[in-house]
This record gives C-alpha cells, sequence and structure tokens, in this order.
C-alpha cells in the first residue's frame, strides 16, 4: 500500500464573498498521478491553489507529510516541497530561461543542479533557449519551463494545472511524456481538461463538481464508467 | 558651445538627483503597487540628518552614511507600521502617505527649526574646472558620477544577483514569486528600505547642490520623482535614469531659453509621453 502523501479532508475556500470550495476531500499517493476531473468551474484550480496557500482555505485540513499546512504561507509550503505550475504558467517574460531558473532554485546544491540537468535533458528546449527571454517562447516552452522550475528544487509533490491547455496536440502528446518520465521521480496532482492526456497518464482520479468531492477511484474505473463520464464530464 | 556644456551638465546634476529619488519610488510601485507619497518626505529627512551629521563631523562622507542610516529606517518603520496594513487599497495609499509626507515635514520643522538651513559645498568639491572656455562646476560634476555610480551598482545587482533577480521576478508576478518558496513580504521590506535610502541619499546630495534645505524642499521634489516615474515607465529603474535625464537636461535647457515654460516643461512632457506611450517609455512588462 502506497503511502498517502497529501490529504484534504473537507476543504472550503471563499473567495471575496464566494463559497468556491464546498467539501473537498482528496488524496495523493506517493508515487501516483493524481487527476482532478471536472467541468469548468468546477473548483479544480481553486484546490489548487488552496493548497499552495494561493486562496486559503476557510475549513478544513490539509495535511502534507503528516504536518498540517492549510495555515501555513504559501512560500512555506513551496519550501516543504510541493511544487506548483498553474494554469497560466507563471512565467517571469522578462527573465531569461536561465534567470528563471536561477530564481526557482532555492539553494545551489548538487542535488538541485542534478535535477536541473535533468529537467534539461527532458526539455532540450530549454537549453536552446537557455538565454532567451521567457516572454518569447512558445506555449509549449513555457509550459516545459514552468514544470522545470517547479521539479528543480526538492519537490516532493508537483501540482500541474491543465497543462495541455492551447497547446498544439504534437506539443500536448511532449508535455504528456514528460509528466510521465516526472512521475518516476516525484508524486503528480493533475488538473486536466483533457480526458484522452488525463486516462493515459493518471493513476486516480477525483470528480469534482459544483466544489465538491462527489467521486473518487482508480482511473480504470472511470474510463470504464461511462455513466460517470457522461454525468460529470459531458463524454462518454 | 561652452553655454551648452554647461547646460548639459546642470542638467545632468540635476536630473541625477531626481533619479535617486525616481528609482526607489518606481521599484517600491512597480514590486509592491504601492503609491508612495511620502517618499519626499525621506528625501528631506536623508538632507536634514546628513547635513545635521555633516556640520557635526565635517565630514561630507559621514554625512551621506548617516543619510543612508536614516533612510532605511525611517523605511524600515514605515514599511512595517504604514504601508504593511494597506497593501491592495490605492485609495488608503494615497491617504495614508500624504499624511505621513506632511507628519515627516512637520517633524522636520520640530526638531530642526522652521527656517532655511544654509548648507555649504565640502572644501574639496568646491569650485570648478575650466577647459578652455567651459567651466566645469566640481560639485555637479561628483552628483553626477555618484548618480551614475548608484546606478551601476542596483542595475547590477538587479540584473546579476540572486535577489536582483528575485525582485525583478517580483514586479512581474508576486504570486509565483511566493509559490517558488520566496517570502515576498521580505523582498518588499528590502525594496522598501533600499528605495528609502536612495531618497536619502538624493536629499543629501541635494542640500550643497541648492545651498540651503527647507522642510518643503521634500514635496517639490516628489512630484518631480512621479513625473519621472510616469515618463520612465512604471517599475524600469533604467527607465527612471532615462526620464530624469530627459527632465533634468529638458528643465535646464528651458530655465535658460523660455524661462516662463520651465516650470510647464516637465508637465509637458509627461502630457507628451502619456498620450503616445501611456505605459511610460520603459514599460517593465508584467508576467
Amino acid at each position: 500500500m502506497m503511502e498517502s502523501l497529501l490529504k484534504l479532508h473537507n476543504i472550503h475556500t471563499h473567495i471575496g464573498q464566494f463559497h468556491i470550495l464546498q467539501g473537498i476531500n482528496f488524496e495523493a499517493k506517493a508515487g501516483e498521478v493524481s487527476v482532478l476531473l471536472g467541468r469548468n468551474g468546477a473548483g479544480k484550480t481553486t484546490t489548487l491553489k488552496t493548497i499552495m496557500g494561493l486562496t486559503p482555505a476557510s475549513n478544513g485540513t490539509i495535511t502534507f507529510l503528516d504536518e498540517n499546512i492549510e495555515k501555513k504561507p504559501t512560500y512555506d509550503i513551496a519550501k516543504i516541497g510541493i511544487g506548483y505550475v498553474p494554469e497560466d504558467q507563471g512565467i517571469f517574460g522578462q527573465l531569461t530561461v536561465e534567470e528563471n531558473m536561477k530564481v526557482a532554485m532555492r539553494k545551489v546544491t548538487d542535488d538541485a543542479l542534478e535535477k536541473q540537468d535533468y529537467v534539461l535533458e527532458l526539455f532540450p528546449d530549454l537549453k536552446k533557449f537557455w538565454k532567451k527571454a521567457g516572454g518569447h517562447l512558445s506555449g509549449g516552452q513555457k509550459q516545459m519551463l514552468s514544470m522545470a522550475r517547479a521539479f528543480v528544487n526538492d519537490s516532493k509533490l508537483l501540482l500541474i494545472d491543465e497543462p495541455s491547455k492551447g497547446l498544439a496536440p504534437i506539443v500536448v502528446e511532449k508535455v504528456m511524456e514528460a509528466i510521465m518520465e516526472m512521475k518516476k521521480r516525484t508524486t503528480i496532482v493533475l488538473v486536466e481538461q483533457n480526458f484522452i492526456m488525463a486516462s493515459r497518464i493518471g493513476d486516480t482520479f477525483t470528480l469534482i463538481d459544483d466544489g465538491r468531492t462527489v467521486q473518487q477511484g482508480a482511473m480504470n474505473e472511470l474510463i470504464a464508467d461511462d455513466e460517470l463520464k457522461r454525468k460529470y464530464l459531458g463524454i462518454g | 558651445m561652452d553655454l551648452i556644456i554647461s547646460l548639459v551638465i546642470n542638467g545632468l546634476a540635476t536630473g541625477m538627483l531626481i533619479f535617486l529619488l525616481a528609482a526607489g519610488l518606481t521599484l517600491i510601485f512597480g514590486l509592491m503597487d504601492v503609491l508612495n507619497f511620502a517618499h519626499g518626505g525621506l528625501f528631506v529627512w536623508g538632507a536634514y540628518t546628513g547635513v545635521f551629521t555633516y556640520t557635526l563631523t565635517e565630514s561630507f562622507l559621514i554625512g551621506i552614511v548617516a543619510a543612508i542610516l536614516t533612510g532605511m529606517i525611517l523605511g524600515f518603520l514605515m514599511e512595517k507600521l504604514i504601508i504593511t496594513p494597506v497593501y491592495g487599497n490605492h485609495v488608503q495609499q494615497i491617504l495614508i502617505t500624504l499624511g505621513s509626507m506632511l507628519v515627516l515635514q512637520e517633524m522636520i520643522k520640530v526638531a530642526f527649526g522652521p527656517n532655511a538651513i544654509p548648507v555649504s559645498v565640502p572644501d574639496y568639491l568646491a569650485g570648478s574646472w575650466e577647459l578652455g572656455e567651459v567651466i566645469l562646476i566640481k560639485y555637479r560634476l561628483f552628483i553626477i558620477i555618484v548618480g551614475l555610480i548608484v546606478f551601476g551598482i542596483f542595475h547590477y545587482i538587479l540584473t546579476r544577483t540572486k535577489i536582483g533577480l528575485i525582485v525583478r521576478a517580483g514586479v512581474m508576478n508576486k504570486e509565483m514569486v511566493q509559490a517558488l518558496g520566496i517570502n515576498i513580504k521580505k523582498v518588499f521590506l528590502f525594496v522598501f528600505m533600499t528605495g528609502a535610502a536612495l531618497a536619502a541619499i538624493g536629499g543629501m546630495l541635494m542640500a550643497p547642490y541648492s545651498g540651503s534645505i527647507y522642510a518643503e524642499m521634500g514635496m517639490e521634489f516628489a512630484i518631480l520623482g512621479f513625473i519621472v516615474v510616469v515618463i520612465g515607465g512604471m517599475g524600469s529603474f533604467s527607465g527612471s535614469l532615462f526620464a530624469a535625464v530627459l527632465v533634468g537636461l529638458a528643465g535646464s535647457f528651458m530655465a535658460y531659453y523660455v524661462p516662463s515654460l520651465s516650470l510647464a516643461v516637465n508637465m509637458i512632457l509627461m502630457a507628451i509621453v502619456l498620450i503616445f506611450r501611456p505605459q511610460g517609455l520603459f514599460k517593465m512588462a508584467k508576467g
């Protein structure tokens, strides 16, 4: 049985006057890719932001490596080993790829440098455009840079938000391969609208609807359940 | 030709003083999204404490160090006590920093008296060099050199060091910087204190340049600082230098050739830039 790395229990989040998350329960196990699925506006992105402390939970508990993190500031959450790849990639447009990586690398250690070499092997485009401003990269390259940045520290868990969004199918394929590769070295929580991609790389799924967890299980179960896919994802 | 050179040096010297004020202002606005109308108060406190120490020790250099320390201490207190509660609210920022500006200004009068204080240039920086028919005033050249050194140091810090990269990244995307494990509040404090120290250096250098210091000089220069930030592009350090030199030169030439327009020239420059390039000449791109 795999170790539970991250656990959300009855998470509620308010943004201004809006009650966005109304009871999210979810668990990510070490070494797995856990996929959050649901329609637009269901609360998937907010769930990732809440884990990161960017939209703090108003109620409920978030446990990471047996430590409660729901009250911690974002920078502490990142420091204890959660890397974040936001939906808009969050690239520092006027900084070069090299400078983006420098900002991300909190300590220049042998381990961090080894990880940087690893991601540069994984994403050769980043090495090629090392001195190019982040803002001038293509959508796919920005996605790769964002993932590389999140990975370069000692991230035990990566939160990746919609990595296929706006990318050409061939680039999506590359990103997917990279996630599969990164899975060998870290645990991943993925928000993804592209069900084909999600079903290929996900080990488990959590369905979110109207800010609540409605179903969880192994990805194979969801693939086989046309009724569930039709009801909550509009496919099948 | 000698007249042109004199006007250029005069304009550059004034420009460098404005740059020292505007550089901190633009970083504070660019990174922290804070409209700090009290920045002129830091400028004037730098001038007064620097001159006070200079008079006491007869060392201009120690006066500059005193000004820097004053700026950093006031910057620390201001960020912690006044700015922190109003992050994200521009209206409250304007009100509280304008109020702080008035308080700082009035406290100068309490501490140092209401009258202007004459300040002389230190002996080794007094006088001028003559190159043919061109007269080069030493103190003005000194200000230009100090301004360029400060620009060089900060340009190096911003482009070549980790903290500089973090500050620039923070200007572009604060949320992402935090998500990478960096405490942006500490970066804010560092930037605020640095900006305050720059303003204080500007005030101290301004003192012998203008020949006297008075409590209201902070507000007068702060307006020029804001004009420079708008022209240069909010958040752009290089833009501030360019715009400050532009404003300094324009002021210098207009004061000689069209004195009646010398006060209006900065506003005219700002209006032209806002019409054709509302984001400023060197706008710092977000994201």
